[in-house]
């Protein structure tokens, strides 16, 4: 079976394999692909001198070329900032009142921001800003906290509840849950609110709550419900809900008190990208 | 010469020596690629903050491994100028020195999870488990409502550490003799802290990670996971562009 022989009509040597007749020839290796293998080997020794390759005892072969990926990274860093260059200079050294007085800055800083929002703001306050149950509406000139421009500036810094030191904070107690008031006080109480809000509601049951809220509520939501910015406190008597405005929502709130939290963000962005995301939130609500 | 060139039909007629052979060669890849890793030093950086998982985050990390999130998001921030500018300093191979096995991915369906401690709040976690289109409209995640629903498993915590300890984890005895305390501990913002502390350091994340005070749910242990992911680095101390930091 394995007997080589010369096959008579192209006159190469077989294997001496044969199936059922068929034979097969010992054809050597196309020419190309034999000396494109063996550029490959040249090309590997070239780049073992070039580059980093080998391992050894307490390091690496560096190569001649002294390639790093991370200096590399951190050059063509350096170079995305010369490019951003004059717009990102002027950021960094103008005020925020500043940059919204002056058209084209603004418009630099919007364009920053804008960017940089729908990355990462956008997550929780949606694409345009408007955002949902439990993540504050960007849009309209309502605040939980100072809406000011260099108000917003430091929430996007420090966060609220973001557990970072300076953090905004304030806590609303969950009144039912913890057992501060009974239900039935609860249940006046969400009356109380309804009736401050707009006008609906068992008004026997609000005035029945109106002690228990001056006791309870009024220090953070202020003796006439409306809110107080220095602590994050809701205004009660606008038709804004964060965590809805339903009968239920309302009672639900003020049983379980839910404290929402927005993460820090001073870590994560540099300076000019802070003041341009406040730039520009600040310019979507209206500017108060 | 040209003889040994037509030696290969000694390897290629017997199967039993082109198998050795093959295997030969190969294993030059590993000796060569994966050997070294484990007696150079310099492989991992000398960073400050880097701990073990606490119990509670060693347990998420698993509902994050049992549920697949690796198929879709990668734990891995190349160091490439766009990666860096979208998620944040690359990732250092001190950050997985404790994962076994690495959580790295090579999928990124979804965004990459390296750094996302801190960026979200617990609530939108939450919201975003139990019904992702709710905060993502364009997201294509499925939901996993159902973590919410679980109880975390905790009976086999200890035995999690010390198998952890088998490949090279720093877990100390008193944190395995502790790992149900502390496991308990972390997810309530209420009970003492400072022997949770003491073991796994200051910044450990203490709170109610799921809203659901009553219950430890595995959306507990998940959220923990995700909320100290990328965060442990201290790089104020790191010098990125130091000679021995370089690769």
């Amino acid at each position: 079976m394995s007997k080589r022989e010369t096959d008579e009509v192209t006159g190469v040597e077989t294997t001496g394999h044969e199936w059922d007749g068929i034979r097969e020839l010992d054809n050597p290796l196309p020419r190309w692909w034999l000396w494109v293998f063996y550029a490959s080997v040249a090309f590997a020794i070239v780049y073992w001198v070039l580059m980093p390759a080998w391992p050894g005892i307490n390091g690496y072969t560096k190569g001649v070329m002294g390639h790093s990926d991370r200096a590399q990274v951190a050059q063509q860093l350096q170079t995305l900032r010369e490019l951003r260059g004059e717009g990102a200079a002027r950021l960094t050294n103008a005020t925020l009142q500043e940059i919204e007085a002056d058209p084209d800055l603004q418009q630099y800083a919007l364009a920053v921001g804008q960017s940089v929002f729908g990355d990462n703001c956008a997550t929780c306050h949606g694409v345009g800003g408007a955002g949902a149950k439990g993540y504050p509406n960007l849009l309209d000139d309502i605040w939980l906290w100072d809406g000011t421009l260099d108000g917003i500036h430091h929430t996007l810094k420090v966060g609220v509840r973001a557990g970072v030191e300076g953090t905004r904070f304030s806590q609303m107690p969950a009144f039912g849950r913890d057992q501060l008031l009974t239900s039935a006080q609860v249940n006046d109480l969400t009356e109380l609110v309804m009736v401050l809000s707009r006008g609906e509601g068992d008004r026997e049951a609000a005035d029945r709550a109106r002690p228990v809220f001056a006791d309870q509520c009024a220090s953070c939501h202020g003796v006439t419900g409306l809110g107080d910015p220095t602590q994050g406190a809701p205004n009660l008597t606008d038709a804004e809900w964060l965590y809805g405005a339903s009968r239920e929502e309302i009672r639900t709130q003020i049983w379980f008190g839910r404290n929402g939290v927005m993460p820090a963000w001073a870590g994560r962005f540099d300076d000019e990208t802070l003041k341009a995301l406040a730039v520009y939130v600040h310019a979507n609500a209206g500017g108060r | 010469m040209k003889n040994i060139w037509k030696k290969h039909g000694v390897l290629e007629r017997r199967s039993i020596l082109l198998t050795v052979a093959i295997l030969l060669v190969v294993s030059v890849g590993g000796l060569v690629e994966i050997a070294p890793l484990f007696y150079l030093e310099s492989t991992i950086e000398k960073v400050k903050g880097v701990r073990p998982y606490t119990p509670l985050e060693l347990a998420g990390r698993d509902v994050y491994i049992r549920e697949g999130c690796y198929n879709c998001h990668s734990q891995m921030i190349r160091p490439l100028r766009d990666e860096v500018e979208r998620y944040g300093h690359y990732s250092l191979a001190a950050e997985s020195m404790y994962d076994h096995p690495f959580q790295w991915g090579s999928k990124r369906t979804g965004p990459d999870l390296a750094r996302v401690g801190g960026k979200y709040s617990d609530d939108w976690h939450r919201d975003h488990l139990i019904d992702p289109r709710s905060v993502v409209p364009e997201s294509v995640m499925p939901p996993y409502a159902f973590l919410s629903g679980r109880e975390l498993e905790t009976k086999d915590v200890q035995a999690k550490l010390a198998a952890m300890t088998k490949v090279g984890v720093p877990y100390t005895q008193d944190m395995i003799d502790n790992a149900k305390a502390d496991l308990m501990t972390q997810a309530d913002p209420f009970a003492p802290s400072r022997d949770l502390k003491a073991r796994y350091g200051e910044a450990v994340l203490q709170r109610d990670f799921d809203g659901d005070p009553a219950r430890l749910t595995e959306m507990d242990a998940l959220i923990a996971y995700m909320q100290m992911l990328g965060t442990l680095v201290d790089f104020s101390t790191y010098e990125a562009e130091a000679p021995e930091n370089l690769r």
